[in-house]
């Protein structure tokens, strides 16, 4: 039997540009004026100018321009959807390739962490506190931004280890848990403190964030993976357990031999690889819509099918059968596509006696996840679920700021979004108390 | 297929590719080899006095990921005994007859050195002899090499030590470290040169170490100024080159050029042929990639030719040099605008910038409506490919506020987007020197000038 190391198997998929790749790579960008591949990173990082850097060997100033506009610039290096984004705009991928821009940006911001160089300082004492719940890519970036116009802030985080689904939610295929802890480790080294194992409204309670701080940012994320409702699902994997088992203990992994994987999102994607690379013979995902509906990135589902993962489209699974608590398949209906309904999609609709045994013996959900549960618990307004902000990120508490995966009622959730939010956030915020400050100078 | 071959001053070879005196031409085994390739003459590396060389002969000028733009040397001239260099040549001469095999040689300036050497040159059955007046380094020194070339009358004098006694063709080696290259050359057809052959190397400095602050290269810690070539160094040999061409002494003389300095493809040559050589030496691209590049040199020159209907090199040759002229003679009048091509353009903007931070602010950016916008315009919370892309404004050049300078066509990295289009200026065609003649005031007066843009509608913006 062949036998599969997981650190191997699961390992960083892209290697890093060798120095003479990044140089040739770099000095093939034109350099466009106004780059469109800046307009379309929702970071609007300086491309052209943090390439022109690494042309001319500046690797320093290069991570500087990242950083400067996304402190979060490794792990976006690395998990963007580049496609979508800066690379999808390059004015040379009409013609010919597109330049590598996520690559070369985690060249640059590699280069730093490596040497251990900080290319930001603290900003002289304001003397304002700001509490900001939630390590994720949001919160650490409003924090970090903060620390660098002189504020003292406190991140509180629930989870032992910081950076939220960086550190837990994003495959290594993609990421390593280290880059995403360096990251983190940089925001401290501005002079954030960051509790971890500290949860608003479990040991720490919102009077004592309200009582101690001038200001609050909420960067919860969201919840854990929603119920399906069916019979049997005590049997399913949750999808976010299983990344992150996948990436804290991969040994303990349990990967079945025939798994299927419900939902067709990136994250759906991310699970079936796993299973894929940790030996499944047989990985497939089910989907009640059809692949026009999925909300995969193309490029992920041409990922997805070159691991050698199937695809059952218009299929909706019923029920969980097992013997002896032990699964042995997944009962599903066939679904055509009906009239459209609130999404704008079609509404699948189950075909009648269509039903159906997918044999397999693990079941993996990954069909999204809850919306953020602190919005209750401080009774913030919501929309569609998320946490409601006004365009300064304010929430219905004045003072109270929101940004991330927990305000994205509208949009995909990414990293970049929610390190821009986190930015724009924290610009707000200090706007606010810089102008306290004058106030208090009168 | 195109007739390559060529008789230059007598020296018959079948192509005019020749491989310059320098490193590609160090021995008679390399001789051999190119000649494999298909080269059509090869001027030995210089022979002559005994010297020896230090390490750390070449520096390079890499730009933009590109490796050696340009080399510099410090290196002098052949470094293997007298003896050897002779055996090997007539060797490699006995082997390949139809071949050019011509000698670069530099002795002190005596005449007894000077006709010593000939005749040991001579007794080789080699084709030519190429007096090498251009070493910028070591051997200039010595009282020899650019301390020749830079002196017309050493020039003529030395010439003359050599064609008092010299039995086949001579070539002088022009350097190009002088203000104009005209007077050696006619000091050196004054003594009767039957060819004259340029550039030899352009004293520079290549760079600093940004490590050690030591110059490049080093040796041993030190460095200094030393002879630069390769494709930077083009635009000065074709300067020159044409500057020999429309010189009233050397085109009566009648005598070839074979021109050299940077030539690295057969587009290069073709330049070359135009403005006036007859025979082509290369050396710094066959240090980069080897002898093979003949055969593109040759492949691509015959295919041009045929394109162009050209049967023999002798059609070629000089066929631009009519075109040369001076600022002085050129029509005022003449007017060219740029036009960008919309679905050529790919929108990187680098026209825009071009024209607005360094020329005369004439390309608008327009979006989809027409509207003209300003850079950086877009929403700090808007992203996404879709909203870059179909959002982008395309600049478009208002004619009539631009001077036709053609910077923006020059960046543009999209081939045939932005065009020079000629349109008619409304004004007859006439020189500065015509107008200056007919209205000499208009050299020294501001006012008058303005006097007369006034009266024609020349309107700068
Ligand atoms: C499996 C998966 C794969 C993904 N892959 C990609 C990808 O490839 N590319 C990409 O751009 N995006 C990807 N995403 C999305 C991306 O990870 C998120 O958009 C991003 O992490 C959002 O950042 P955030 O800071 O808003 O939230 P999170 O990263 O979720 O961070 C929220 C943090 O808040 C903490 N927290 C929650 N509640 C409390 C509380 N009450 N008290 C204290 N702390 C609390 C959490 O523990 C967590 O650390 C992926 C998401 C998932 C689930
Ligand atoms: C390393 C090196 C050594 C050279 N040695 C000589 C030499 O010994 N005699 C000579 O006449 N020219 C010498 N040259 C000059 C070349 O013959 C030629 O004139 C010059 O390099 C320009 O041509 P290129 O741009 O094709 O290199 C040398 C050039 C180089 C680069
Ligand atoms: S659009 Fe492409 S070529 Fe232009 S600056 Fe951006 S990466 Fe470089
Ligand atoms: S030719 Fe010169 S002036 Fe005219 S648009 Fe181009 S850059 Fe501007
Ligand atoms: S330089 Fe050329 S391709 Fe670029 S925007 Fe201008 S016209 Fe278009």
């Amino acid at each position: 039997m062949q036998i599969i190391k997981p650190e191997e198997v699961l390992s960083e998929y892209h290697p890093p540009l060798t120095d003479h790749e990044a140089v040739v790579e770099a000095n093939r960008c034109l350099y466009c004026y106004d780059a469109p591949c800046t307009h379309a990173c929702p970071t609007h990082i300086d491309i052209p100018r943090f390439i022109k850097k690494i042309a001319t060997g500046n690797l320093v100033g290069s991570a500087r321009t990242i950083l400067e506009s996304n402190l979060m610039g490794a792990t976006c290096a690395r998990v963007c959807p580049v496609e979508e984004l800066c690379e999808g705009a390059c004015v040379l991928g009409a013609e010919h390739k597109p330049i590598m821009i996520g690559r070369l940006q985690r060249y640059a911001t590699d280069y730093v962490y490596e040497h251990g160089i900080d290319v930001f300082k603290p900003g002289a004492p304001t003397g304002k506190k700001v509490a900001v719940i939630g390590a994720g890519p949001a919160g650490l970036t409003c924090a970090g931004e903060l620390a660098k116009l002189g504020h003292s802030v406190t991140v509180f985080e629930k989870r032992e280890l910081p950076n939220g689904l960086s550190t837990y939610g994003i495959i290594v295929l993609r990421e390593p848990v280290e880059v995403a802890l360096a990251e983190a480790e940089m925001v401290r080294r501005l002079g954030v403190e960051i509790k971890t194992q500290m949860e608003l409204g479990r040991n720490l309670s919102w009077e004592e964030v309200r009582n101690n701080f001038d200001a609050v940012f909420l960067s919860v994320g969201l919840g854990s993976v929603p119920q399906l409702g069916i019979p049997g699902e005590e049997l399913i994997v949750d999808g976010l357990s299983y990344i992150e088992t996948s990436k804290m203990n991969p040994q303990a992994l349990q990967v079945g031999r025939e798994v299927v994987v419900i939902g067709a999102g990136n994250t759906a994607v991310d699970c079936a690889t796993i299973a894929k690379r940790l030996g499944a013979e047989r990985v497939t995902m089910v989907y009640r819509r059809t692949d026009k509906e999925m909300t995969a990135y193309p490029h992920e589902y041409e990922f997805a099918k070159k691991e050698g993962i199937e695809f059952r489209f218009l299929t909706q699974p019923v029920e969980v059968l097992h013997e002896g608590g032990k699964i042995t398949g997944l009962k599903c209906v066939r679904m055509q596509l009906g009239a459209p309904d609130a999404s704008g999609r079609p509404a699948p609709e189950p075909v009648p006696g269509s039903e159906f045994v997918l044999p397999c013996d693990q079941v993996v959900k990954a069909i999204g996840q809850e919306k953020p549960a602190v919005a209750k618990l401080l009774g913030l307004e919501t929309e569609k679920g998320f946490i409601k902000v006004n365009h300064e990120f304010e929430t219905s508490l004045p003072g109270v700021y929101a940004g991330g995966d927990c305000i994205r009622a509208k949009g995909s959730a990414s990293t970049v979004m929610a390190v821009q939010d986190g930015k724009l956030a924290a610009f707000a915020i200090h706007r606010r108390l810089v102008a306290g400050l004058e106030a208090a100078a009168d | 297929m195109a007739d390559l071959s060529i008789n230059f001053a007598g020296i018959k070879s079948p192509n005019p590719f020749w491989l310059a005196s320098a490193p590609p031409t160090n021995s008679g085994a390399q001789i051999h080899r190119a000649f494999e390739y298909g080269w059509g003459g090869a001027v030995w590396k210089t022979i002559g006095a005994p010297v020896l060389n230090v390490s750390n002969r070449y520096g390079a000028w890499h730009y933009g990921g590109q490796k050696m733009l340009a080399i510099n040397n410090v290196e002098l001239i052949s470094d293997r005994p007298l003896e050897v260099n002779l055996r090997e040549i007539r060797d490699v001469k006995r082997h390949w007859p139809d071949r050019a095999v011509i000698v670069s040689a530099m002795v002190e300036s005596t005449p007894e050195a000077w006709r010593d050497i000939i005749l040991k040159i001579e007794d080789t059955g080699a084709d030519g002899i190429e007096l090498n007046y251009g070493c910028p380094h070591g051997m200039s020194e010595r009282g020899m090499g650019s301390a020749v070339g830079q002196v017309p009358e050493y020039c003529q004098q030395i010439t003359q030590w050599v064609m008092d006694v010299a039995k086949i063709p001579v070539i002088v080696k022009l350097t190009p470290n002088v203000a104009s290259v005209v007077p050696p050359a006619r000091a050196a057809l004054a003594a009767g040169a039957n060819a004259l052959s340029l550039i030899n190397t352009i004293n520079s400095i290549i760079g600093i170490d940004l490590d050690t602050l030591e110059i490049t290269p080093s040796i041993g810690g030190k460095g200094g100024h030393g002879g630069y070539a390769g494709p930077a160094v083009k635009p000065i040999a074709l300067n020159l080159l044409s500057s020999l061409g429309v010189d009233p002494v050397v085109k009566q003389s009648g005598v070839p050029i074979s021109g050299m300095g940077g030539i690295s493809t057969w587009r290069d040559a073709a330049e070359f042929l135009l403005l006036g050589a007859t025979s082509l030496q290369v050396c710094t691209a066959v240090m980069h990639y080897g002898y093979r590049i003949i055969e593109d040199l040759t492949d691509g020159l015959n295919a041009w030719m045929d394109a162009k209907g050209f049967k023999t090199i002798a059609d070629v040759v000089g066929k631009s040099l009519p075109r040369i002229s001076d600022f002085k003679d050129f029509d005022l009048s003449f007017r060219a605008v740029a036009r960008i091509n919309p679905d050529k353009c790919i929108q990187c903007n680098l026209c825009y910038v071009a024209c607005n931070d360094t020329a005369h602010q004439c390309i608008d950016l327009v979006d989809a409506s027409g509207n003209r916008v300003q850079p950086y315009s877009y929403d700090v919370r808007s992203n996404g490919k879709h909203e870059a892309v179909s959002t982008r404004p395309q600049p478009v050049v208002r004619e009539d506020d631009c001077v036709g300078c053609r910077l923006c066509h020059n960046v543009c990295p999209v081939d045939g987007c932005i065009e020079m289009v000629e349109l008619p200026s409304g004004r007859p065609s006439i020189t500065w020197d015509e107008l200056t003649k007919a209205r000499p005031e208009l050299a020294t007066d501001w006012e008058a000038m303005k006097r007369y843009r006034e009266e024609v509608g020349i309107e700068i913006h």
